[in-house]
Order: C-alpha cells, then sequence, then structure tokens
C-alpha cells in the first residue's frame, strides 16, 4: 500500500457525544465522526498526558463511531472518569478485518469475553448481507457478558456459556462452538477473544476443514506499520497492517500464535497454560 | 548491469538497508523485510538493560515527514543475543546498532552482543530525544564521538560504523573524529530536531515526550547536504540516510557521496515492498543513464567540481 507524501497521521481530537454502560465492566463511548472502519479493524484513542492505546471498533453507522471498552488499568481508569463533552484523540481505522464471502449462507461467530465487542459489528452486517448468524458469546460471569440484547435484537441465534454457569450453559465457550459446529454447516467461522481460546478454535476449524479468521492481539505503537513492535514470529509480518485479523490456516503458521507475545520492550511474554 | 555495492568490508546486493529504529525488532520482522527486497537491515538499537521507551504517542507524521520519540525501548542485551540468532542463515547483511551512556557502556555492549553473528556494527551517537543517550548526553562532539568509536573499534573487528546527527553545527568534524576513533564508516543521518507538534484543539504536544526526532522528506536536503560535507573531510565510505522515499532519492545520496543507502520513513510511504520499489527505480535510471554500476555515479558530484 502506498501514501501519497504528506499524508497525516495525528490523533484528531473528538468530544465523547454519549457513553453507555454495557455490562459491569465495559462502557461504549461514541463519537461523532465520518470515519469508516470494518468489523476486526481498530482506532487508536490518545489521552494527552496519560497514554494512547488501541480498541477495535464495535459500532459504526450514519456518521457515528462506537467503541467498547472494558476498565482493565491505567489509561481505561482515567477514560472512565470522562464525561460527554470532553475530548480524546482518535486516529485510524488500521489493520485488516473480517471478511464475508458473498455466497456464505451461514457463519459462525464466537467471542470470548471483551471480543465480543467486533465480532457484534460483524454480526450487523452479515445479517444485513442476509446471512444466518450463530452466535456464541462466553464470559466468566454473566455481569461480564456483552451485547447479548443487541444480537437478540438483531435475530442472531445465540449460544451463552460463563465460566461460573450463571448465565447459560456453565463451560468454555469454546465447548458451545464445538457444539455448533457438530450439529450445523458453516461457511465460515470468525473468532475474537483470549489468545488460548482463539488457538483451540483455530484447531477445531482446521480438524473440520471449515475456513475461520481470527484477530491477533499485540501490543503496538505506531499502529501504521513502521515501528514493529507487533511483529509476530514466524512470518514477520505486521499485526497492525497485515493482521489484526488473519485466517486461521496463517494463525496457525505464525510460531508464537497461542505461545507468547511481546511487551513494549520486546520482552517475550508466556500465555498463561502455555 | 548490476545493483551490487561493496564498501568497508562489506558487499550488498543492492544498495538499500533497512534503517535502525523500524521494524528491525525481532529476528522475523528481519527475514520479513529482506524478503521485501532489502540486501541488509540495522537492527533497532539495544542497550545494556531492557528499555520502555517513552510512553505513547510516541509517533506521528506531518506533511513533511514523520516525528518520533520512542526512546530506545529494547529488551537488553542478554534477550537480543537470544533473538538475533543464526543470523548468517538470513538472505542479507544484518547490522547491529548499540547504544550506551558512555564509552565504557558501548564498549561492553560490543562485547557482549556483537561476536558471532552481525556482519557489521553502527553506533547510535546521535538520537536527539533520549535523555542519557546520543545528542542530549552530548555524544555527537568531536570529542566524544572519538573516545567512543575509539572504545569500540578495541573490542570488535566487525567493519564498524557511527550514526551521526544531522544537528551537529560543524559535521565534517564530527565525521573526521569518528575516523580517528578508527571507524570503518559513516552513517549520515540520524533524525533532526527534536521537533514538536501540537494538537490544537487541546494545546497539548502530541508525542508524550513532547518533542521527537524527525525523518522523512524534511530531513532529505539536511542529510544530503550533511553526506556532501562530509564525503569531502574524511577517506571511509558513508551509508546515506534520512528522508529516502524513491529510487531517485537513493541516487542523490549516492551522486553526493554514499555507498548505499539506509531506508525508514520511506516503508511509511511506501510499504515494506519499498526497498524492492526503490531499487527498481535505480535500475530504470542506470539503464536509461547507461551506468554499469552504481559506483559510476557514488559522488559524481563532487568528480563534477574536479573539472
Amino acid at each position: 500500500m502506498e501514501r501519497p507524501l504528506g499524508t497525516i497521521e495525528q490523533p484528531r481530537s473528538l468530544p465523547i457525544k454519549k457513553i453507555v454502560q454495557e455490562n459491569a465492566n465495559v462502557r461504549t463511548f461514541y463519537f461523532a465522526t465520518e470515519m469508516k472502519a470494518k468489523p476486526g479493524q481498530f482506532v487508536i484513542m490518545w489521552i494527552p498526558r496519560v497514554d494512547e492505546k488501541p480498541f477495535s471498533v464495535s459500532v459504526n453507522e450514519k456518521g457515528t463511531l462506537g467503541l467498547s471498552i472494558a476498565d482493565v488499568g491505567r489509561f481505561t481508569h482515567k477514560l472512565f472518569t470522562l464525561k460527554v463533552g470532553d475530548y480524546v484523540g482518535i486516529r485510524g481505522p488500521y489493520g485488516s478485518w473480517f471478511k464475508l464471502e458473498p455466497r456464505a449462507k451461514r457463519i459462525l461467530l464466537v467471542g470470548g469475553g471483551y471480543g465480543v465487542a467486533p465480532l457484534a459489528y460483524l454480526a450487523e452486517q452479515a445479517k444485513h448481507a442476509g446471512i444466518a448468524v450463530d452466535f456464541c458469546i462466553g464470559a466468566r460471569t454473566k455481569d461480564l457478558l456483552m451485547f447479548e440484547k443487541r444480537l437478540r435484537d438483531l435475530k442472531a441465534t445465540l449460544h451463552v456459556a460463563t465460566d461460573d454457569g450463571s448465565a447459560g450453559q456453565r463451560g468454555f465457550v469454546t465447548e458451545a462452538a464445538n457444539a455448533c459446529m457438530e450439529k450445523n454447516t458453516y461457511d465460515s467461522v470468525y473468532v475474537c477473544g483470549p489468545e488460548m481460546m482463539e488457538k483451540k478454535l483455530v484447531e477445531l476449524c482446521a480438524g473440520r476443514t471449515i475456513p475461520c479468521q481470527v484477530s491477533i492481539e499485540r501490543y503496538m505503537k505506531c499502529g501504521f506499520g513502521i515501528c514493529g513492535q507487533c511483529c509476530v514470529d514466524g512470518s514477520g509480518a505486521r499485526m497492525c497492517t497485515e493482521g489484526p485479523v488473519v485466517t486461521g490456516e496463517y494463525a496457525s503458521k505464525q510460531t508464537e500464535f497461542g505461545s507468547y507475545h511481546r511487551t513494549g520492550s520486546g520482552m517475550k511474554q508466556y500465555y498463561h497454560g502455555h | 548491469m548490476s545493483l551490487r555495492v561493496q564498501f568497508a568490508g562489506l558487499t550488498l546486493k543492492n544498495p538499500t538497508l533497512l534503517a535502525s529504529g523500524v521494524l528491525g525488532v525481532s529476528r522475523s520482522s528481519i527475514k520479513n523485510v529482506l524478503q521485501h527486497g532489502a540486501a541488509g537491515c540495522v537492527i533497532k538499537s539495544i542497550s545494556l538493560e531492557e528499555r520502555k521507551g517513552h510512553a505513547a504517542p510516541n509517533m506521528l507524521t506531518f506533511e513533511g515527514g514523520m516525528l518520533n520519540a520512542v526512546g530506545y525501548s529494547n529488551p537488553g542485551v542478554d534477550e537480543a543475543k537470544k533473538e538475533f540468532e543464526k543470523l548468517r542463515d538470513l538472505d542479507g547483511t544484518v547490522i547491529a546498532s548499540i547504544v550506551g551512556k558512555d564509552e565504557h557502556e558501548f564498549a561492553e555492549m560490543a562485547e557482549r552482543l556483537l561476536p558471532g553473528e552481525f556482519s557489521a556494527v553502527e553506533l547510535a551517537l546521535s538520537c536527539p530525544h533520549t535523555p542519557g543517550y546520543g545528542t542530549l548526553a552530548g555524544q555527537n562532539s568531536p570529542e566524544n564521538t572519538e573516545s567512543i568509536t575509539r572504545a569500540v573499534r578495541e573490542k570488535t573487528k566487525l567493519p564498524l560504523f557511527v550514526k551521526l546527527s544531522p544537528n551537529s553545527s560543524a559535521i565534517a568534524d564530527v565525521a573526521r573524529a569518528a575516523e580517528a576513533g578508527g571507524a570503518d564508516g559513516i552513517t549520515a543521518t540520524n533524525t533532526m530536531g527534536p521537533g514538536m507538534v501540537i494538537d490544537i484543539q487541546t494545546g497539548q504536544p502530541i508525542l508524550d515526550f513532547k518533542m521527537g526526532g524527525v525523518s522523512g522528506p524534511a530531513l532529505r536536503p539536511i542529510a544530503v547536504r550533511c553526506i556532501y560535507d562530509i564525503y569531502k573531510a574524511v577517506r571511509i565510505p558513508i551509508i546515506g540516510c534520512g528522508g529516502i522515499t524513491y529510487g531517485r532519492d537513493a541516487i542523490e545520496m549516492m551522486m553526493v557521496g554514499a555507498s548505499a543507502v539506509e531506508i525508514g520513513t520511506g516503508v511509511y510511504y511506501r510499504g515494506i515492498d519499498v526497498f524492492k520499489k526503490v531499487c527498481r527505480e535505480i535500475e530504470s535510471f542506470m539503464e536509461i543513464n547507461r551506468y554499469a554500476s552504481p559506483k559510476d555515479f557514488i559522488g559524481r558530484t563532487h568528480k563534477l567540481e574536479e573539472v
């Protein structure tokens, strides 16, 4: 991809238009912008003198951009103190996206935790294109489930799994997804969530020869393909540019997928359970 | 016709190298860059200890190029030693880049990182946005340049390049100091500045470090002038760096004296295959002008002055 000389890559300060509490830990922040992001792409949000963080897009319609964000760290603590009308910087969108096959009839979406956010946006596009959507959503407990109502309103076939059984079936979302694949035929499977769960799904899909797409999240700095921080071992590809969304087949060739990721300094950090 | 260049004991299949600080963070990322046409890569600079670098945002682009204040984030020498293994199996030349707080640290870095894997080493004495290093520590003065170069020279036989700052008031003197310290070549130049970009809605500097090194097209004419000056001052070869986006930019730097070029910000404008594109453009220039080898036009600007 070429960019003309003079291209400017800087956060644009936008006021927060609306804030919606989605569950115990997640709020969706809405902005008025003509930005066009596809499901699975991300934007980078800047709070001056605090930090800058990437977030996938969960809503993008009629001049509105929505980012569904969990309160997990220093940056998000600060963000959660902001009110409607306060400014943050937004740049992007960046990266690859989940692709729908034009001839697809039925697809399976599997979202673990906050991974539901980009997939809910994808589900809307799929339904709009006349594709039947089965959606497995998983979370640790009932009050951490995301977008249950949004997806029911969309008339996606919903399968809920929680670790403690407080909603839907007790167990991992991978088991719910496996049961769906056992029973139904899917043209494609779309996965976003914790990496160990993604790896399991990629293996399950490979075993059943169902094409799948998965979003690989890596620590990143620039977002536009130059700093190298998000390059994965295996291909060396940049997850901000060639990723974050890749095919399951591609993901399984990356030696670090499901094994480790790198911190801001480049130190390897192994996933729990590896 | 061949794009091959030879200098300072190195042979490159074409004159393009990946500049330090961009993409070269791991063996896999280097392999990827080499597959996209670069003859070699300079790794992202390594320091003795792990460094987190500056907080984000640490990169942005403006109409003239890029500002960065990454601040030498790297995993430190021990981890880097593990990361950069089997470099000789790669299809290209891999050059180490080391930084240190003083000549003792530079010497220790050379001793611990260089043996075995790397084909050459570049000393960055010129970062404009990391306290304790580069220009903020005065490493770009002729005296410090000479003493640091000499300290590393005593520890390695690898081709040794010293990367200079375009901010140096008399860059020819700094280049002479590097040569006197035992350098085999000069890399010119690092980013300039630092510069600042402000978000006018909030009045805040966008970079968290507030200021950062300026690279890209805005830097190019300054880098070209630096290379021109250095070529006249020293006998050792020069690697050109600073704002190369197109083949003509590389040719321009070679005409004022560069034996090869490094590309960093150009990856942003033209993608990771910028190396392939620049090489194709140099080739087409050589074809039209009937040059058989880059050495036929390296230093041409100076040769015209001799007549």
